[in-house]
């Protein structure tokens, strides 16, 4: 076994346990936790394949931007265990069963009929001076021009749904209208009232 | 010569229109809301102008823009049907968005991006286009269906359909990665060749793997028999006027799918996903149309009719002949506008703060608007089959193209499902003609509308008329829907 392969391995059982660790922790901070560790490893696989660029931005995107607001989120909000778990335990044993049939079936299928390790899926070995982020960025802005638009207005459509559903005006919600207290008149303000004079009460000494 | 950006003239022009909507809806004061459907109707209409003059051009069909774009009749046909659709809808929608007091431009722009996302779908011409075309129409959808956020109901279907859809994507994806893996290529002519290539494909384990996958995800757009769960629930759940769009327009983007991805891509493995798709079909034919007779809530109902309506589709689809797909073809048209009528009915029904929901809000509706009630008798013939109308024909043309492929016994067990369904679009005949009106407890009575705007009205005529029209000359479309086809060689 190269270096290579002993690496790929122990960052493959990293990233299987965490991932296997985040659906299963009770607290959604470790979740979350676990899920920054699953991309980590991930991160490091793609290095390995000499994707650094893909690498990098795995971290960068994900873990330095996504997961640190999703981890706000998760502790801004009040989420209740409890109710979350109710039907874990009942479902489970249907859950798991599915899950290791289907697995179990593709693992057979793909088994029987072998992928072969042909040419075609021999990594590409790069020289040194190969720059990742150049041939991906030439490929993104010319080649798939069309698609790399498309992912742009499907960003539009999540920025104009995101509005759609949240901003509202709450009918409980209280502000102040400049215009109208500029305009307040003294009548409004102060009341006058005319009454007979009263001889001042002597003061009760308790 | 074309430059490469002409190709895509049509969504682009789109594009640009919907960015000017969204624009123009901000500085608009409510009063003034008017500007921006009218904006988003003449967007639709002059997009629909471009298309035609983009895509009958007489000449071959063309593949450009990086082997990413196809424009051919096929995709001009279903284009102009989802505009023309999606016009009639924001017809509706004015009425019904008014009433119910959403009455915002949101609407308007979000339905744009759905029909944008379609017309992707419909001319991708690369796994990657379409899978983004796709994406583009769900994550719309799923804003429509949550737009009333204070309804639990709505918000329920929305997370539904969301995660549900997120599975079905991720099948998609998976299956398109698979594919990519083996063929090695992205481009649906590309993968084509690829696979004629492939000795005995028909029985290429990895590449019948890869097929389940891909199939799975198209019969859940179209929502058919196993994969229909969400269904009912976000038809039910939805306000009225975003399952008439959901429930009638995304069907013929689904069917440029299923024709794109499986009927070009994938024909040298046909054997392989009619196979699926008879087990699939029979299920959603037999299934919708037995579980529609158990329910009370029209919408409900209208959800597992369209259920039993799509496995005709994918039976016709089956076929993997050119008879077979313009019949299918044919069907997804006649669907589309049928269901689309059949919820306008339920629009022009209600008043504001009122949705027309039950079946019982049917009863008496010829005592209380004979000719509304007459147009949706029209609508409900169409879908159970009966002959002047044009669901005779489409129904006709999908079993005679089933038969001559030599599956009678899947032909026997539609039309006796076919019978069976005609009874709950019966029943709801019945109670509009021979039932009394039913005042709903402290709603004070239903009373259709009298103020129903000319537009609704002008619309849901021509819609029941054209039931008609079409069904006594059925070959008009049918020619249309040969001729596109046979220019795509299909």
């Amino acid at each position: 076994m190269s270096f290579e392969q002993v690496l790929f391995y122990l960052f493959s059982a990293v990233l299987l346990a965490a991932a296997a660790g985040m659906v299963t922790v009770r607290n959604p901070v470790f979740a979350a936790l676990l899920l920054i560790l699953c991309f980590f490893t991930s991160a490091a696989l793609w290095i390995l394949l000499q994707a650094e660029f893909l690498g990098i931005v795995l971290v960068l995107v994900y873990v330095g931007a996504v997961m640190v607001l999703f981890l706000f989120v998760i502790m801004m909000i009040d989420i209740n265990q409890a109710e979350l778990r109710e039907g874990f335990v009942r479902y489970l044993p249907v859950g798991l069963f599915v899950a290791v049939a289907v697995a179990m079936e593709m693992i057979l299928v793909l088994q029987s009929a072998g992928f072969g390790r042909s040419d075609r899926y021999q990594g590409v070995q790069h020289l040194p001076g190969y720059s990742n982020t150049e041939a991906l960025g030439e490929l993104l802005y010319s080649d798939y021009l069309y698609p790399l638009e498309i992912a742009a207005v499907i960003l539009l459509v999540a920025i104009v749904t995101a509005i759609v559903l949240t901003l509202r005006r709450r009918p409980d919600a209280r502000s102040q209208n400049v215009s109208q207290q500029v305009r307040v008149e003294r009548s409004e303000r102060v009341r006058l009232v005319r009454m007979v004079a009263e001889k001042r009460q002597e003061r009760k000494t308790s | 010569m074309m430059s490469p950006f002409d190709y895509a003239m049509p969504e682009i022009f789109l594009l640009a229109a919907v960015c000017v909507v969204l624009l123009l809806d901000i500085f608009l004061t409510r009063d003034l809301r008017e500007v921006t459907y009218l904006a988003a109707q003449a967007s639709l209409l002059a997009t629909a102008g471009v298309v035609y003059t983009h895509a009958f051009t007489g000449n071959e069909r063309l593949v450009g823009l990086g082997r990413h774009y196809v424009i051919d009749e096929l995709g001009g046909v279903l284009k102009i049907s989802i505009l023309l659709l999606t016009m009639v809808v924001f017809v509706y929608a004015r009425k019904f968005l008014r009433d119910q007091s959403m009455w915002r431009g949101e609407f308007f722009v979000l339905s744009l991006t759905a029909v944008l996302g379609m017309m992707i779908m419909i001319s991708g011409y690369n796994l990657l286009v379409l899978y983004l075309g796709l994406e583009l129409l769900a994550l719309s959808m799923y804003a429509l269906v949550a737009m009333r956020r204070d309804d639990g109901r709505a918000t329920e279907a929305a997370m539904k359909y969301f995660v549900l859809g997120a599975i079905a994507s991720g099948l998609l994806l998976y299956g398109l990665s698979m594919l990519y893996g083996l063929t090695g290529e992205l481009s649906i002519r590309q993968i084509h060749e690829y696979l004629l290539g492939v000795p005995d494909s028909g029985a290429n384990l990895p590449l019948l793997f890869t097929l389940v996958f891909l199939v799975a995800a198209v019969a859940f757009k179209f929502g058919a028999m196993p994969f229909h769960m969400w269904l009912p629930d976000v038809y039910h759940g939805a306000p009225t006027i975003v399952t008439l769009f959901l429930g009638s327009v995304p069907k013929i983007a689904a069917f440029a799918l299923l024709m794109r991805l499986l009927a070009e891509g994938m024909a040298p493995l046909a054997s392989g996903w009619s196979q699926l798709f008879l087990v699939l079909g029979l299920l959603s034919v037999a299934g919708g149309n037995l579980v529609a007779i158990a329910q009370t809530s029209f919408k409900r109902m209208l959800a597992y009719s369209t259920i039993a309506h799509m496995g005709f589709i994918l039976l016709g689809a089956m076929t993997a002949t050119h008879a077979g797909y313009s019949a299918a073809m044919f069907y997804v048209l006649v669907y589309a506008l049928t269901a689309a009528g059949a919820f306008g009915v339920l629009v022009v029904m209600g008043r504001e703060g009122f949705e027309a929901d039950s079946l019982d809000d049917l009863k008496g509706l010829n005592e209380r608007n004979p000719w509304l009630a007459f147009i949706m008798l029209l609508l409900l013939f169409s879908m159970a089959g009966i002959p002047p109308t044009v669901g005779f024909y489409a129904k006709l043309a999908v079993i005679k193209a089933v038969v001559d492929a030599n599956l009678v016994w899947a032909a026997v067990i539609m039309v006796v499902m076919s019978v069976a369904g005609a009874y709950y679009y019966l029943r709801a005949i019945k109670m509009m003609y021979f039932d009394k009106p039913e005042p709903a407890p402290g709603s004070g009575g239903i009373s259709v509308n009298a103020e129903t705007g000319l537009d609704c009205q002008i619309v849901i005529s021509l819609n029941g008329v054209l039931m008609l029209v079409l069904g006594v000359f059925p070959g008009l479309l049918m020619g249309v829907c040969s001729m596109a086809l046979q220019a795509s060689s299909l």
